[in-house]
Formats: C-alpha cells, sequence, structure tokens
C-alpha cells in the first residue's frame, strides 16, 4: 500500500473513532444528564435518580473514560498503520 | 492561635513556595519562555493544566451556585469537563503536530493569511483579557477577606505576585508553579469536603457520601435534602426546573468555550510527542475530576448545614434565635462573614428568631401570615462566600480553614498568570513578530513578551478595581467568545478545507454577533443600563446571553462553509500542510520562525 492511501485509510479509522465516541460524548451529558432523564427517572440512585448521577457525577467519569480509550486506541492505529513519530 | 495569624502563615507558606519555584525555574531561551523546551511529562502537564483551568470560578463559585439551585446547575460540571473531550478528540494531538507555539500561529498558517492570523489574535486577546479580569476581581475578594485587608488592598497585593512569577518565571516556572498551586488547590478543597462527609454520611469519599445515607435521619442524603428545602418553601434539589434548551446550550457552550481557550490549548504545545499530547487531556480530567466530583457533594452538604443551623430543631419547630447567632460559637461564622456584607439578616418581625424560608412561595406566604413572619430573615447570602465559609459552617479546625484560604488564592493566581501567558505571547509573538518586526532578536521578543504582560498585570488591575460587571458576567463572555470565535477556526483547519476567506468571515461573524448578543444583554461594554434586553427576558426566546456561545459557534461555521464555497479552493501546499497535520509521522519539535 502507498503512503498516501494508507495515510487515508489511517484517518478514516480515526474519523469512524471520534464520531464512536462524540456520540457516546453527546449521549452521556445532553442525553441521560438532561434530555432522556425523564426515561431514567424509574431508576433510583442513592436518594435521587440516574439521570440526577449522570448530571452531577457520571458525565465526568464517562468523559475520563473516553479520553483515555482513544489515547490508546490511536497510538495502536500510529503503529498499525506505520504513521507513528518513531 | 488567632485565626487571622493562621490564615497568614498558610497563604504566606503557599506564596512562598510558588515564588521559590519560580525563581529555580526562570526561563533562558524564548523556546523555554513559551513552552518549557518541551521537556514536560504528559502527568505533569496535566496537573499544571489543571490548576491552569480551575480557576477562581471552580474554586471558589461554583459549589455555591450549585448548593443554591441544585440540578439546574449541573451544566457547569457537565461543560467544563466535557470540553476536555472535544480538546483531546478534536485539537490536541494536530496542533502538537503541527509544531509551532501559540494558536494564532496556526490559525495564520493554515488559513496562509496574516488577516486571519490577525484576527485570531484579536479574538484571543479579547477572550483572555475579560476572563483575566474577573480573576483579578476574584483575587481582590479573597485577599481582602483573608488578609482582613480591604478589597482594593488585597487586589494590589495579589497584582504583585502575578506579576513576579509570571513575569519572571514564563511557561516552565508557571508549570512547575502550577503543579505546587494544584497540590494546594486540591487538598483544600477535598479536606474539609471530606470531613463533612464523614459528620453527615459517614462516607470519607464525598462524592460517594452525597448518594449515601444522612447518619442524622438514616434516609438518603438527597431525599432528606430535598424534603427539607422543599418544606421552607425552595425548589426542590434534585429536581429539573431550568428551560431546557437554554441548559443544553448553556452546557455546550462551556464545553466548546472551554476547547477554544487559548491558554488551555497552549498547553498541549508543550509536551513532547503527538501521542502525549493525547493522553495529557486525559491527565488533565483526571486532575480536574478530582474536584469535580467532589463539587456537587461540597453543594449539597453546605446546603443542608445552612438549613440545618437555621433551623436547629427541624424545618417545622423554632428557627434559630438571634441569640445563639450572637453567642454560640458554632454561628461565629456569620459574625465574620457578616462584616464583608456578603452574609447579612435581619430581625424583620422582632420576635428574636431569624426565619430563613422562601417568601415568594404562595404556601410559604400562607404559612408566615400564621406564625406572623413578615418575610425571609436571612436577607442576603452571597453564593461565592460559601466555599470559603464552607469548613467554618461545618466547625472545622481552624488549620483547614487556613488551608482553605490558601487554596482559594492559589486557584485565582494560577489560571491569571496562565492567561498573562497567553496574553503576553499573543502580543510579542503574533504581533510584534509575526507582524511589525520579523527581525526581533530573541532577546527583544523575550523583552516585549514581558512588557506585554507586564501591562496586562496592569490592564486587568485597573478594571478589577472598577469591574465591568460582575466577575460571572465577565467569565461568561470569555467562554463565549473562545466558543464562538478559535474553536471552530481550529477545527474546520484540521478536518475541512475551509478557505482563507471562509476562515475570516466566519470568525468576524462568530464574534461580532456574539459580542452585539451579549452586549444588548448586558450592557454596552458592560455599562450599566445600556441593555435593551435582560436574561430575565432574552431577545431569542429563552437563550440567555451566557449561553450565546454556541449559536456563535454555529454561526462561525455556517458562515465559513458558505464564504468558502463561494470562493477559490485553498493552494496545493496547504492541502499538503492539512494532510500532513493529521497524522503523527514526522512531527519535529517546534521552531520560532517560520
Amino acid at each position: 500500500m502507498s503512503e498516501k492511501s494508507s495515510d487515508n485509510a489511517y484517518w478514516s479509522a480515526n474519523l469512524r473513532l471520534i464520531l464512536g465516541s462524540l456520540i457516546i460524548w453527546a449521549i452521556v451529558s445532553f442525553g441521560f444528564g438532561i434530555l432522556l432523564r425523564p426515561m431514567l427517572s424509574g431508576i433510583a440512585v442513592g436518594g435521587s435518580d440516574l439521570g440526577f448521577w449522570f448530571a452531577q457525577q457520571g458525565s465526568i467519569l464517562v468523559f475520563l473514560c473516553l479520553i483515555f480509550f482513544y489515547a490508546w486506541r490511536m497510538n495502536k492505529l500510529d503503529a498499525e498503520y506505520g504513521v507513528g513519530e518513531e | 492561635m488567632d485565626q487571622f495569624v493562621i490564615n497568614l502563615l498558610f497563604v504566606g507558606a503557599s506564596f512562598a513556595l510558588y515564588i521559590g519555584i519560580a525563581i529555580w525555574a526562570r526561563a533562558g531561551s524564548t523556546s523555554e519562555f513559551y513552552a518549557a523546551g518541551r521537556g514536560v511529562h504528559p502527568v505533569t502537564n496535566g496537573m499544571a493544566t489543571a490548576a491552569d483551568w480551575m480557576s477562581a470560578a471552580s474554586f471558589i463559585s461554583m459549589a455555591g451556585l450549585i448548593a443554591f439551585t441544585g440540578y439546574d446547575n449541573s451544566s457547569f460540571l457537565m461543560g467544563w469537563t466535557g470540553g476536555y473531550v472535544l480538546l483531546a478528540l478534536l485539537l490536541a494531538p494536530y496542533l502538537r503536530k503541527f509544531g509551532k507555539y501559540t494558536v494564532s500561529e496556526f490559525i495564520g498558517d493554515r488559513f496562509y493569511s496574516s488577516t486571519a492570523r490577525m484576527v485570531a489574535v484579536i479574538c484571543l486577546i479579547v477572550a483572555s483579557t475579560t476572563y483575566v479580569i474577573g480573576q483579578m476581581t476574584g483575587v481582590g475578594v479573597a485577599f481582602g477577606r483573608f488578609l482582613e485587608v480591604s478589597n482594593t488592598a488585597g487586589l494590589l497585593i495579589g497584582a504583585c505576585v502575578v506579576f513576579a512569577y509570571a513575569v519572571f518565571g514564563g511557561m516552565k516556572g508557571v508549570t512547575y508553579t502550577q503543579v505546587a498551586q494544584y497540590c494546594v488547590l486540591i487538598l483544600a478543597y477535598t479536606i474539609p469536603a471530606i470531613f463533612i462527609s464523614l459528620q453527615l454520611t459517614g462516607n470519607p469519599i464525598p462524592a460517594l457520601g452525597l448518594f449515601g445515607d444522612h447518619v442524622a435521619s438514616g434516609e438518603p442524603l438527597l431525599a432528606k435534602l430535598d424534603q427539607i428545602v422543599t418544606e421552607l418553601g425552595f425548589a426542590e434539589y434534585t429536581a429539573h426546573h431550568a428551560d431546557t434548551l437554554n441548559m443544553v446550550l448553556f452546557t455546550l457552550s462551556l464545553m466548546i468555550g472551554t476547547a477554544g481557550l487559548p491558554h488551555v490549548i497552549m498547553r498541549f504545545f508543550t509536551v513532547p510527542k503527538v501521542s502525549d499530547a493525547r493522553w495529557s487531556a486525559g491527565w488533565t480530567l483526571v486532575f480536574i475530576a478530582l474536584l469535580y466530583l467532589t463539587a456537587p457533594a461540597v453543594g449539597a452538604m453546605a446546603r443542608m448545614n445552612i438549613t440545618e443551623l437555621m433551623w436547629p430543631e427541624g424545618t417545622n419547630s423554632q428557627a434559630v434565635s438571634v441569640e445563639q447567632i450572637e453567642n454560640d460559637p458554632a454561628y461565629e461564622w456569620m459574625a465574620t462573614w457578616q462584616k464583608t456584607g456578603l452574609l447579612g439578616w435581619e430581625d424583620k418581625n422582632g420576635d428574636g428568631r431569624i426565619q430563613y424560608y422562601n417568601d415568594a412561595s404562595d404556601e410559604m406566604q400562607a404559612k408566615a401570615a400564621e406564625e406572623g413572619w413578615e418575610g425571609n430573615e436571612l436577607t442576603n447570602f452571597n453564593r461565592d462566600i460559601l466555599v470559603l465559609a464552607n469548613p467554618e459552617i461545618a466547625n472545622l479546625p481552624s488549620w483547614v480553614i487556613g488551608l482553605v484560604a490558601a487554596g482559594g488564592l492559589a486557584a485565582a493566581l494560577s489560571t491569571a498568570a496562565g492567561l498573562l501567558l497567553a496574553i503576553s505571547s499573543a502580543v510579542s509573538h503574533d504581533l510584534i513578530k509575526g507582524q511589525f518586526n520579523p527581525n526581533i532578536s530573541e532577546k527583544g521578543e523575550l523583552l516585549s513578551a514581558r512588557i506585554a504582560m507586564a501591562v496586562a498585570i496592569a490592564v486587568a488591575t485597573y478594571l478589577g478595581l472598577n469591574p465591568p460587571g460582575f466577575a460571572a458576567q465577565t467569565v461568561a463572555l470569555a467562554f463565549g467568545l473562545a466558543a464562538a470565535s478559535i474553536f471552530p477556526a481550529l477545527m474546520m483547519g484540521i478536518f475541512t478545507k475551509v478557505n482563507n476567506k471562509g476562515a475570516v468571515a466566519g470568525m468576524l461573524a462568530g464574534l461580532i454577533v456574539t459580542l452585539v448578543y451579549i452586549f444588548l444583554h448586558k450592557g454596552w461594554f458592560f455599562i450599566p443600563d445600556t441593555n435593551t434586553f435582560s436574561d430575565a427576558d432574552p431577545l431569542l426566546g429563552t437563550i440567555k446571553s451566557t449561553s450565546f456561545g454556541a449559536i456563535g459557534a454555529m454561526i462561525n461555521f455556517a458562515v465559513a462553509f458558505l464564504v468558502s464555497k463561494s470562493t477559490d479552493p485553498i493552494p496545493q501546499e496547504i492541502e499538503e500542510l492539512v494532510e500532513s497535520v493529521r497524522v503523527p509521522r514526522g512531527a519535529a519539535a517546534a521552531t520560532a520562525d517560520h
């Protein structure tokens, strides 16, 4: 595979990963935390409901997992497509 | 020992530490001044970025806003952390690969236009300056309270300290100073929270205590809190009352603004490799999350403590007596804070008791008529004093109170220093070297950076003495501007082939529309009574001026695409630049020249 087409494949893989991550990012914050909160109101979490937990703590924990997952995945992709810095 | 002496000891010792580190790590060359020679480990960088990011707004103000509003102010928690996802996925690794020092350099090169670079510099300077004014106001209030001097004297002392380590240290000094500040700040925030969580829930981790059981009643803490605040006529703590559209837009504005603030983005230029830039964003959020997961617990538990102090025998019994407030040591904090003018009470009906309730609620008005109350008697409780007063409210040892004083100052000072660095590099590197005098020597550039910093401190201190509005309004403007101008330009520069004209038109449209919308609601240049609308009844439906940054960003994207489509496509070499930014291969250390 030429360098150019390998770079393009790397970039599309990256875009797919970003899109998937941002969908989760939006679902936990704007979704579970705000818009979908009424749907989760039946699930009790310590004196309130799951939507309240996502708005105050859960979304932050998911954001953390997303960033570390993305960094780990991308550093692997760098090696796979031979586009790393070394 | 007197509380004042203890505060002085803690604040003095922490400052000696920061200044000592700044002197030890003095920057020698231009590259060290801006980017610490790129020798900063991702974890260290993450810690410094966290200190840089968490300002007086996060440390002093946020938990107080959550305490008195509850769920509706979750926007701050999600918004100020969610922005790091955007930063890590959409900006940080690519800007590090590009390998220059400043955000406006990227915009200037990518959009092959010195006009684009100029517009970006203007956006950066305006956003950073407005933000730093808010910080200096916070510095003045905190110094004034803890050193027991006037607000003006506190502000001037604070300005001298910021000047000392920002001007002489540069980025390297600031990086290590900020690591120390992070440690002071996080200890100061979590230690009182741990004490309070143990008192109320028996759980040593405040974030878990929030969802645990209230020891005194055996009920879940949040359920108990909902019950007692509704009994006093206040809105249920955990329920959703805010306008949903405005809440979504406000959260989004804070997120985009976070990813568009120059002093945060600049941090990712200082890691050795592209892969480190990805990790570094994650580490930053780890250190921020330690405070942000604790903040909602601090807010809810403080609300609980305050309500119980005002109704010591329960909300259905007698309110606290004036005599008890004046004599009981548990109420000493009220007298202390009354002196600042930020806390006040008044026995309106002369019954010798202070009734704290929501006098706007119909139900409570009926009850008040029955009981002979003549309105809420806890007449003033400034939201911004909550975190600083919290250890006193919970009756914690005096060393904890001193630690909180040092932490609040660390938060305000570290952000002010980071912003000043962003302003000084925009002026010396982008304006002077990039535009007016490209042949300036390294020494001359360093000197002009330091002069720019001194001027920025002077301006911010002056405006901090006569603030254009409340700190929160000033900070909201900074976020709105960064969201509407910088973030879209950076994102389009990496992910699309938008051309120079598109970028310039987009940035100008986003900036101007957002600025006008804010001025229409807050007054032109924040001059009181020059506003046409107010946030209680905004121009566009329910969209408040603080939430408009997200709309400004959408306008920026739309205008940029339309203009770009109808003008010439980008040249071949820029197409190659965009492609090279997208892959880490060949990332080199940054160069000061181009």
